[in-house]
């Protein structure tokens, strides 16, 4: 029988598990070095924060594995022999292999700061990150102030935990808003403005140069570069993005950039040797994607493509309209198709926009400028849903056409306030036009075509 | 705030203090004239129970409530042997007659039943003396404080939205020190309440100026049960308004299920009492209000005129119409969540508490049995109950009518949705009963699985399987088995109350009523890969 080993339990390399696993009785051995059995990695910061208790982010039962003759293995995987099929473990173990997985996803990026692996330094990735932090900052006695070093998902998700917990916060952000790279300005600014409601000393522009230590080699202080400002602290977290996590393949044969090099069947350079999830570089870009992306969901659709591939249905990854989600402490935020920031904007692309004048809820629509085709959406504090936003970006619909069926697309639960009226007739009065907003109908949300 | 709070707790505590401690307060005694008044309404025709009876409550003793009730149905007990002496005596001497004869004079009723009617005759003292100072005390003073201790919240959590901070950190919500506390508390209260409600006599008194307003009698247990009711639920309301002040569908539902107890469970029945009408709760529907077939309810209501036979008609139809009807639209939140008063217990002194439902596909086994077979138990009692009421008889198929009325008014009706049911909220979660027990669930729920418009859309594919919606099902879903597949969850248990989507922190869940078409939809691929599985599916 062949026997299929997925390095990681993670998200991707479960999906592909489980997939074989319909597919065919393939024997599969999935093997983590962080936990025995597969949990959500965006949970951990509800255990910290005390909604769940890690049990609660396993998303399968224990007895799961067995019952489908999937194999957990514990342990870390320190080389990988492609010659002779056969993976080495840190302890010295070996196993062998007919067909590989490489799925073992992120690890938060350093960049080379002074005292960046002193004591109290740490990232918030893995579940070891966690156990860290509840040695280092259970409590505002024994952490007095954390610094954060990096703005993006991770870090406003670490200052939301830690906050949780009354710890001061000072949030070091490289760019002059937060994640403008990504988010229109209108966005960004709102969320600086959250960001200080929530007590969190947000620090725009500003860079890290060094951790300084005290006499036990533990965290005492960081230096900010453009101010040369000592900020004392017991933690500092760093959340300036991830890189992929395969420093265990640099002696193999298997090639790789940032990450393990892969087409669109997700096949690397060895045969019968595959890459998929955070860890995974494209070989040439699909559509605007990145070539690496570190987001749920893409690691659970390559998981399930590649498990058509291995269970001889050979099959492209083809991923579909981009979407996402976060959520920024008490603002919910999803997006469909491509908004991109003020800053990677092309010349083509336009933004319509509405924001609410007193609660935090926006939204920006990006359009072609002369064709008015839709292109993307940013949704704050409105739910919106992912099918029809999926069919209009496919159809390329024009944006006059999803203003008027807004109302078929908003996910909010029942009794929300509805502010579809005043999103279009701020966009009638910028654009002369006349829309009349559609009311929501069953028949065209449950129309495939 | 933190010192508003603080003084809040203190506060509910002396509450507490003092409604407990006043059980343990008053003397209980009866004049010779009381005694013979009450004697003479009861009308026994045991010759032995006067003199009993006498020895027992006619005393210069300052007895406390344990004490006299351990007289009284000492007394009970001794007038009830002589009788079953002698009826053996005469079954000895085979004199049959004489055996036969005795029967009549044996007093039938639950001894603490007995003893909770001279009771509440016999007790002296400052509770019953002051009863609106005692009022203020208990009930006033715990809702002040309880109050006290929730409101800063307004401002100690911040802006709105989800705040489910510490709840795992907390003795109390943990299932730590405190909760075990919380339990014992609530289990005894219902084993006083149900088995020895003469031990709560006391509580009586405090609300017998309330309820002679009402319906102009005395309070009974089942009064201060339900005043308690609404009260506890009204102060957790206020709780809930400030906890989901950012999502309306809590805030509407809130109201709706106060509503409904306030009115339709308490004011209503205790009106129509007072207007010499069977007090009738118009929103409890059968099988969860279990004895409406039960041959004294329907003598009550064939009795009672116009209303009672308005009464015996909706009752009917509410089950056999209205409810399957409502659910089809509406899923059978509108009934569980919306509407009833174990429901609205469950959503308001239960929200600390639902995230003790147990997930395991076990725990979804155990229920679908359980339930199932407390609806089947429900309907052959009623059955039974039915054919010897119109036949005549005492039992049928075998089963004795009033043997399987008191299993199931004992096992269902008392230990099942009250001891169990609420008694165990702060360990097994919020819905025991509604989940593992209620027969009116097991119904709607099979219209809810098999013929409704509702389900709770899944969005696509932005799950993250967090988890955070199956940890906050109190109904034991494992919700987000269905959503990291892009499937909607269509179940029979799931009551909507609507949690789930309010603690998903991507927006990926909304309870709808639409179209049945599409209302299940098992995928294999999640929207966002644009894999053609259909084609690798239709080649095999």
């Amino acid at each position: 029988m062949e026997h299929i080993v997925i390095i990681g339990n993670g998200i991707s390399g479960v999906t592909t598990a489980r997939h074989i696993r319909k597919n065919s009785n393939k024997k599969i051995t999935i093997i983590s070095g962080e936990t025995k059995y597969f949990f959500s990695r965006t949970a951990l910061m509800y255990i910290y924060m005390g909604h769940m208790k890690f049990e609660h982010t396993k998303p399968y039962e224990n007895w799961f594995w067995e019952k489908n003759n999937i194999t957990l293995k514990k342990g870390v995987i320190n080389s990988v022999n492609t010659a002779n099929k056969l993976l080495a473990f840190t302890n010295g173990e070996t196993v062998s292999y007919d067909k590989l997985i490489i799925a073992t996803g992120s690890k938060p990026n350093k960049f080379g700061w002074p005292g960046q692996d002193l004591e109290g330094v740490m990232g918030m990735y893995h579940k070891q990150d966690l156990e860290k932090l509840e040695k280092y900052a259970p409590n505002n006695k024994t952490c007095k102030r954390a610094v954060i070093v990096g703005g993006g998902l991770i870090g406003i998700e670490l200052a939301e935990m830690l906050r949780s917990r009354n710890i001061p916060v000072t949030f070091l952000v490289r760019e002059d808003s937060f994640w403008n790279g990504v988010l229109p300005a209108q966005e960004s600014a709102m969320i600086n403005k959250h960001i200080k409601e929530h007590h969190i000393d947000l620090r725009l522009s500003n860079n890290l140069k060094a951790i300084k230590a005290d006499e036990n080699g533990h965290v005492k202080s960081v230096i900010i570069e453009e101010t040369g400002e000592e900020i004392f602290c017991d933690v500092v977290g760093l959340t300036a993005g991830v890189t992929p996590n395969i420093d265990f393949l640099k002696n193999s044969d298997i090639e790789t950039k940032k990450g393990v090099l892969v087409n669109r069947f997700l096949e690397t350079n060895i045969k019968d040797i595959y890459a998929i999830g955070d860890c995974a570089e494209q070989q040439k870009a699909i559509g605007q994607r990145r070539n690496i992306e570190a987001v749920w969901y893409t690691g659970r659709m390559m998981g399930e493509t590649l498990a058509q591939t291995i269970c001889g249905n050979k099959t492209a990854y083809n991923p579909g309209n981009w979407f996402n989600s976060a959520k920024f402490l008490d603002i919910e935020y999803q997006t469909y198709g491509w908004v991109f920031s003020e800053k990677n904007k092309k010349e083509n692309e336009l933004y319509f926009q509405w924001k609410h004048p007193k609660e935090y809820k926006c939204i920006t629509i990006s359009f072609d400028k002369d064709t008015h085709q839709f292109l993307g959406i940013n949704t704050f504090g409105i739910r919106m849903r992912h099918e029809i936003f999926d069919k209009w970006l496919t159809e390329k619909r024009a944006i006059e056409h999803v203003l008027e069926y807004l109302a078929d697309a908003n996910f909010d639960p029942e009794f929300y306030k509805l502010y579809e009226p005043q999103i279009v007739a701020k966009f009638n009065k910028e654009n002369n036009k006349k829309i009349q907003p559609k009311k929501k109908s069953w028949k065209r949300i449950f129309s495939k075509t | 705030m933190k010192a508003i709070k603080h003084t809040g707790f203190v506060l509910f505590l002396v509450a507490l203090t003092i409604f407990t401690g006043s059980l343990f307060t008053g003397s209980f005694q009866l004049s010779k004239s009381e005694l013979d008044a009450f004697l003479k309404e009861k009308n026994y025709k045991s010759t032995v129970i006067r003199g009993a009876l006498e020895d027992a409550v006619i005393t210069d003793k300052k007895l406390t409530i344990f004490k006299f009730s351990a007289r009284v149905r000492k007394a009970y007990e001794k007038s009830n042997s002589y009788y079953d002496a002698l009826i053996t005596k005469y079954n000895a001497a085979k004199n049959w007659d004489k055996k036969g004869e005795q029967y009549q004079y044996k007093i039938y009723g639950k001894p603490h039943t007995l003893s909770y009617t001279l009771a509440k005759k016999a007790g002296r003292g400052f509770v019953k003396e002051n009863a609106s100072l005692i009022w203020f005390l208990t009930f006033g003073f715990g809702m002040i404080g309880a109050l006290l201790f929730m409101l800063p919240n307004l401002i100690l959590l911040g802006k709105p939205g989800i705040k489910n901070n510490h709840i795992y950190h907390n003795s109390a919500t943990n299932r730590g020190f405190v909760a075990w506390l919380v339990l014992i508390y609530l289990v005894a209260f219902y084993l006083l309440l149900y088995f020895k409600p003469d031990y709560v006599v006391n509580w009586t008194y405090i609300l017998d100026p309330i309820s002679n307003f009402l319906n102009g009698g005395d309070a009974s247990q089942w009064f201060v049960y339900g005043f308690l009711y609404c009260t506890i639920m009204v102060t957790m309301g206020v709780r809930m308004y400030i906890k989901y002040r950012h999502n309306k569908y809590q805030i509407i539902r809130t109201t709706s299920v106060l509503f409904f107890q306030i009115v339709f469970a308490f004011l209503i029945p205790e009106i129509m009492t007072s207007l010499n009408m069977p007090g009738y709760d118009f929103k409890n529907a059968f099988p969860l209000d279990y004895d409406f077939f039960f041959e004294w309810n329907l003598d009550t209501l064939t009795s009672s005129g116009k209303i009672g036979l308005f009464i015996l008609i909706w009752g009917i139809v509410l089950t056999l119409i209205i409810v399957p009807v409502m659910v089809y639209f509406f899923g059978k939140r509108w009934y569980c969540s919306w509407v009833c008063g174990c429901g609205g217990l469950a959503e308001t002194l239960g929200d600390p508490y639902r995230q003790h439902s147990n997930k395991s596909v076990n725990a979804w086994k155990l229920e679908r049995w359980l339930i199932h077979s407390v609806l089947v138990f429900s309907l052959v009692m009623t059955v039974v109950t039915l054919y010897c009421y119109f036949s005549g008889t005492t039992s049928f198929i075998g089963i004795n009518s009033q043997w399987i009325k008191d299993t199931y008014s004992f096992l269902i009706g008392a230990w099942f949705a009250g001891v169990i049911g609420t008694g165990f909220y702060p360990i097994f979660g919020n819905r025991v009963w509604c989940r593992f027990g209620c027969p009116l669930a097991a119904y709607l729920g099979l219209v809810q699985r098999f013929k409704s418009r509702f389900r709770i859309t899944t969005n696509g594919g932005q799950c993250i399987s967090c988890g955070n919606c199956s940890t906050y099902c109190e109904q034991g879903i494992d919700v987000r088995a269905y959503a990291q597949k892009g499937e909607n969850i269509v179940r029979s248990s799931c009551v909507g109350c609507g949690i789930c989507s309010a603690v998903c922190p991507r927006g990926v869940l909304k309870l709808e009523n639409g179209p049945e078409e599409g209302r299940i939809n098992p995928t294999e691929i999640l929207l966002g890969n644009d894999v053609d599985l259909m084609n690798f599916v239709n080649k095999k």
